[in-house]
């Protein structure tokens, strides 16, 4: 087995998209997500010198991402509702082994899903090149950067209809491609 | 759409349209289903926008060029002070 390096240089290149989108299905808010994404490449520079090279490079930066997601939550937590009442089950003497702790955690990606997911990606990613430029434009604002529909009809100067026909057109054409090349 | 119970296929695929961006409304999805009980080219219609919504969400999500490039500078600045 090779021995894992580390390399901070090309983390950017290499790890940014994928950390941001394990950060995004988590925090759902893509500035809060850019900001742990970077806290924890910081995170990562400065322990540097605890990778023990067990795991590799990515791996190491994620359970550092963990960390961050999770005091995040903890920050919101306690931002919310400092008069809550918390029961800890977790005692001196005995530990804390609630039946939901033993099972793997349901929201954790595997390898596959992320190969699947990339492939997913590079389908869809062609598909919308193959569609005319107007209405791959308009899809893609529709429905990747979630504009609001008054906001594509003011920057394209189109009417509202005109809109809907467009994303009709598209989507048809976007279904028919990736049920030969997906499904 | 007026008053009427029976809507024709090209407003059903609009209100379809607009369902998949949640921008429908009650009333519409209403007559949306209604229409889609007989008529089976709109009910596949339907059948395939969803499932293409569906793959949309899945599909991952990559950083926009500019937000890498802020992230790239932020951490270059670090990466000198560390060295």
């Amino acid at each position: 087995m090779p021995k894992h390096t580390i390399d901070p240089n090309q983390w950017i290149n290499r790890y940014s998209d994928y950390l941001f989108n394990y950060t995004i299905t988590r925090v759902n808010d893509s500035e809060k997500a850019k900001d742990l994404v970077q806290d924890t490449f910081v995170a990562g520079l400065k322990s540097m010198k605890n990778f023990k090279a067990e795991a590799s490079e990515r791996t190491w930066l994620i359970s550092i991402l963990k960390r961050k997601i999770i005091d995040h939550y903890r920050k919101i937590n306690s931002n919310k509702g400092k008069a809550e009442v918390r029961i800890s089950y977790n005692s001196e003497e005995n530990e804390g082994d609630w039946l939901e702790e033993r099972v793997a955690d349901p929201f954790d990606k595997t390898a596959e899903d992320t190969i699947e997911n990339t492939e997913l990606g590079l389908a869809i990613d062609n598909c919308l090149k193959k569609l005319p430029s107007k209405q791959a434009q308009v899809f893609e604002m529709k429905t990747i950067l979630n504009y609001e529909t008054e906001a594509i009809c003011n920057e394209l100067n189109i009417t509202a209809s005109n809109l809907w026909v467009i994303i009709h057109r598209a989507r048809t054409a976007m279904a028919s491609c990736l049920e030969k090349n997906w499904f | 759409m007026g008053n009427k119970i029976i809507i024709l296929c090209k407003e059903a695929n609009h209100v379809c349209d607009k369902t998949q961006y949640k921008e429908a409304t009650l009333w519409e999805k209403f007559l949306l289903n209604i229409h889609l009980i007989y008529c089976k080219v709109c009910r596949k219609y339907s059948k395939n926008n969803a499932n293409l919504t569906k793959l949309m969400i899945k599909s991952p999500v990559n950083l926009d060029p500019i937000s890498k490039e802020n992230l790239r500078t932020a951490f270059e600045k670090e990466l000198a002070k560390h060295k």
